[in-house]
């Protein structure tokens, strides 16, 4: 009894003042972990300093009038109303502080354009709302989801340290070399932000961009996506992990060696039950953002999936819509994003969930050769 | 000499006739006037209602934001109403607000009977209401209102747009036809019918800076208009401007919208400016510093204010040239800005001040507004940009030149001018208070946005991570405060609007200008016979 009372309060506190354990008020920029990054807050830095500096001798002229020359104070208006000199060194003065700020500017920036020479390629896709990581010289890429779960969005559980910060496969880059990023988008445009990296680059469809960046120091660094686009911006964390080379090469092999389990799986021969329990995990990653978890989605821009015409009918139509997509919607295409065993799972839960039991199931194999006949 | 300079003869004989011809009675004096008062008061009521429609929609965003997780509305409302939220305040409430102070003030500034093409003027008033009938009536359609942030980047607003863009295409194009048709009338009226003897440089601020303001509108309304019928294009008639599957190019959608939105931050600005170098030498009884060196200000900022555009995308991937040219020029922009503020801070200097509302509200004007300008050469650091880009620093930043900008430069003029309007003196305890209460409500909720901008939280989510929630949790208690004051502003209008003291033509001892030498209220017509300005 004690023991659920403890955890009730322990739920209550936590749901109503979430913030007060997390307790931050930072006030500036962190210098963050890489050259560019540090470049930046010095940038950033002294330019402060320098409006600082201006604003203490304006506004310390204009307080000085305020207090000084107040009618109530019996002050007599002055009738000068204007001053050659002055008005040219007010406009030289600033001018010549631009340009000490430009130089120090334009190093960075120079800097921050070369991407020449990297050691590693990372593709980053941004999809609504996930990213998806290439790694383009090793043959294997995945998806990066959010893993905040619904409960804490929804205020039903305390929230966690990482709060919204946090995903189900981070990006992993070794410590101390220089990683290429190739930015784009699957739909709309996203930006994808590590500040303490000091890296942020608009990920836009149809178009590529890049930036670098060199991490010494290895650990776990978090950021968001920062472009609005769409309903989950504010769920589509960055998350990234710096790891010795060592740890790195480990890493990238296994990757290399699951990738290749995932290819086998194809041609295993699955069972409803199997397809429907896979089925339901991968719908909840992929399909729930839209057409919700009850897959009722939200009419018009998400459709709901129970009982409606392309789940329970035409299976031919369902496997076109997912794998294809529908154009000028927000439906996208899967057939690149889920592997065939996933493609072929979501549609069968699709087909039997929520009380669609159509009892018909299609396999990764049937799969695969659909879009090897497209 | 300027402005200073001026005043005028023969005051009686123009007021004389006046009584000939009033206002038509009943709803048809509203629906037909073309009279420049009339219009003037409705575009400023229209601009309040807009405000407070505006502003009810920031209080959904702030108490949302007010804790970490989703509480009161869902991440789709929510992108409504941050885009609502912007249009309407843009659109609905700055800019129709210096148009009516526009209405009202030109002509009794320069000395004219009214505005050149009255009946235009009526029409470009009645297009408002129309357009934002539209714009509103989204948020009950299917799909919802528009949820792609007032910016409207595509193709989150073609391709992956809720049905009624159409609709908020529509209503867009009819606010440019609105502005352009009032920017049209501005410079007619500024060119054509100055009192005799008021040459360019004897105008007053407010009737240059509004002369400059009505050349930006007319530049750029075009290509917004140009912009979002190319949206129309993309959705209906299956063309691919901005989709890159069809050949299209997403980044000439920023392109052409900053084309139009750098200089369109200047139009809710530099009328302001004017205001605000009036009102500064009024209260400090002593003539505007630097008079012709203000002028060309405002020209250089309108001028730099074309080819800055690009300093909103600097992480789209422009290359390296462009990038530091963008740079380059928008930290031009400090100098000229840098010279009024200056200006500004002479006048005051061994003045003889006083504080009444509309000076608090200047003063309050320009040191928040210079806050603004500094974060503003902050952003214009390429680099630092890449840090402070799509974060609450800019939700900060631009906050800071538009509400005590733009906002703050309104209320000091309404201040200034309502005892020419009603002919009463407003209750100035209760401005007073509106004042305070605004500038502390507005400086709790933005100023901590800086903090959280810095700290990394991105703009335009309606959820964050927990190292957010405390600046958050402050910023919205400030935006409650400021929000609830402005019903304050309204009691205080519409109290001064039914009695109160009787102003006199000249409530303010230090106002200088033609409009001081009519009587208070003004008269339905005022300057039958022109004055002569020497």
């Amino acid at each position: 009894m004690r023991v659920h009372a403890q955890r009730a309060g322990a739920l209550l506190g936590g749901l109503m003042f979430p913030a007060w354990s997390m307790a931050d008020w930072t006030l500036n920029m962190t210098p963050g972990v890489t050259g560019t990054s540090n470049d930046i807050f010095s940038l950033h830095m002294t330019i402060l300093w320098i409006c600082v500096a201006i604003g203490v001798v304006v506004f310390g002229v204009m307080f000085w009038s305020i207090f000084a020359h107040r009618k109530s104070q019996g002050a007599k208006p002055a009738n000068f109303h204007e001053n050659t000199m002055v008005e040219i060194l007010w406009t030289i003065i600033p001018f010549a502080i631009l340009v000490v700020m430009a130089i120090p500017a334009t190093a960075t920036l120079v800097d921050m354009y070369d991407t020449s020479e990297s050691e590693v390629d990372i593709k980053v896709t941004g999809y609504q709302w996930k990213w998806q990581y290439e790694y383009i010289n090793e043959d294997f890429g995945y998806f990066s989801n959010l893993s905040t779960p619904r409960e804490q969005i929804d205020n039903r559980q305390a929230k966690g340290e990482n709060y919204l910060l946090e995903v189900d496969n981070p990006l992993v880059i070794p410590v101390g070399k220089k990683v290429r990023f190739l930015l784009t988008a699957n739909d709309v445009i996203h930006s994808w932000w590590v500040p303490d990296f000091g890296v942020k680059k608009d990920a836009i469809p149809g178009f590529i961009n890049e930036t670098w960046t060199r991490v010494d120091k290895p650990g776990t660094y978090r950021g968001q996506c920062t472009e609005l686009c769409g309903k989950d911006h504010g769920f589509m964390p960055v998350v990234v992990e710096a790891v010795p080379e060592e740890e790195y090469n480990a890493w990238v092999a296994e990757k290399k060696e699951a990738a290749e389990r995932e290819r086998q799986l194809t041609e295993k021969d699955w069972t409803m039950a199997e397809l429907m329990e896979r089925g339901e995990k991968a719908y909840q990653t992929a399909c729930a953002a839209c057409h919700q978890p009850n897959g009722q989605g939200a009419p018009p821009a998400f459709p709901s999936l129970v009982g409606t015409q392309v789940v329970t009918e035409d299976m031919a139509a369902h496997i076109d819509i997912v794998v294809n997509g529908v154009s000028g919607s927000a439906m996208q295409a899967f057939g690149n994003q889920l592997s065939e065993v996933d493609l072929a799972a979501v549609i069968t839960y699709e087909r039997n969930a929520w009380g669609n039991n159509t009892g018909e199931m299609v396999t990764p194999k049937e799969i695969f050769d659909y879009k090897n006949q497209q | 000499m300027a402005v200073t300079g001026v005043f005028m003869s023969a005051v009686a004989d123009t007021h004389a006739q006046d009584h000939h011809h009033g206002p038509a009675k009943g709803l048809s004096r509203w629906l037909l006037t073309t009279n420049h008062k009339d219009i003037g008061s409705m575009y400023l009521i229209f601009s309040f209602t807009m405000f407070l429609l505006g502003g009810a929609m920031a209080m959904v965003i702030r108490a949302e934001l007010f804790q970490p997780g989703l509480q009161i509305v869902q991440p789709e409302f929510f992108n409504q109403m941050t885009t609502m939220h912007g249009l309407i305040m843009v659109f609905g409430a700055v800019m129709p607000a210096f148009v009516g102070l526009a209405n009202w003030m030109l002509p009794l500034m320069i000395g004219a009977p009214d505005m050149a093409l009255p009946r235009m003027n009526n029409w470009s008033f009645w297009l408002l209401p129309c357009a934002f009938l539209i714009l509103v009536s989204t948020l009950f359609m299917e799909g919802g209102a528009p949820n792609f942030g007032w910016t409207f980047y595509a193709p989150l607003s073609t391709t992956y747009g809720p049905p009624s863009t159409t609709f908020f295409i529509f209503a867009v194009h009819i606010m440019g036809v609105s502005s352009i048709m009032g920017a049209i009338n501005v410079i007619a009226t500024i060119l054509n019918m100055r009192a005799p003897g008021m040459t360019l440089m004897k105008m007053p601020l407010f009737v240059w800076t509004w002369l400059i303001t009505a050349f930006l509108l007319i530049a750029v309304m075009p290509v917004l208009a140009g912009v979002v019928t190319m949206m129309l294009m993309d959705i209906n008639f299956g063309t691919s401007f901005f989709d890159a599957s069809g050949g299209g190019d997403p980044v000439l959608f920023q392109h052409v919208f900053w084309f139009f939105g750098h200089p369109e931050v200047y139009i809710m600005i530099l009328p302001a400016f004017g205001a605000v170098s009036h009102i500064i030498p009024a209260f400090s009884r002593k003539p505007l510093f630097g008079y012709a060196s203000m002028v060309y200000a405002v020209g250089a900022i309108a001028l730099l204010s074309f080819v800055v555009w690009a300093h909103h995308m600097f992480t789209v991937g422009i290359p390296i040239v462009g990038q530091l040219f963008f740079m380059y020029a928008t930290m031009l922009i400090a100098v000229p800005t840098g010279v009024k503020v200056f200006n500004w801070v002479a006048t005051m200097f061994r003045g003889s001040l006083t504080f009444e509302a509309p000076m608090l509200f200047a003063v309050a004007f320009v040191i928040l507004f210079t806050i603004g300008g500094f974060s503003g050469l902050m952003l214009a650091i390429a680099p630092a940009d890449f840090q402070y880009h799509d974060t609450y620093f800019v939700v900060a930043h631009f906050h800071y030149v538009l509400v005590p900008g733009a906002i703050f430069g309104i209320f000091a003029s309404a201040y200034f001018w309502l005892p020419k309007w009603t002919g009463h003196m407003y209750d100035e305890t209760l401005a007073k208070t509106h004042f305070w209460l605004s500038f502390i409500g507005m400086n709790l909720a933005f100023f901590p946005m800086h903090f959280l901008g810095l700290a990394g939280m991105p703009r335009r989510i309606p959820d964050y991570a927990l190292q957010f929630a405390d600046f958050n949790m402050v910023s919205s208690i400030g935006a409650f405060m400021f929000g609830a004051t402005q019903l304050l502003f309204l009691l205080i209008v519409v109290k001064c609007v039914k009695g109160g003291k009787e102003a006199p033509a000249k409530p303010w001892d230090g106002a200088e200008g033609l409009e001081w030498t009519v009587p208070s209220p003004a008269p339905y017509h005022t300057f039958a016979t022109p004055p002569e300005v020497k």
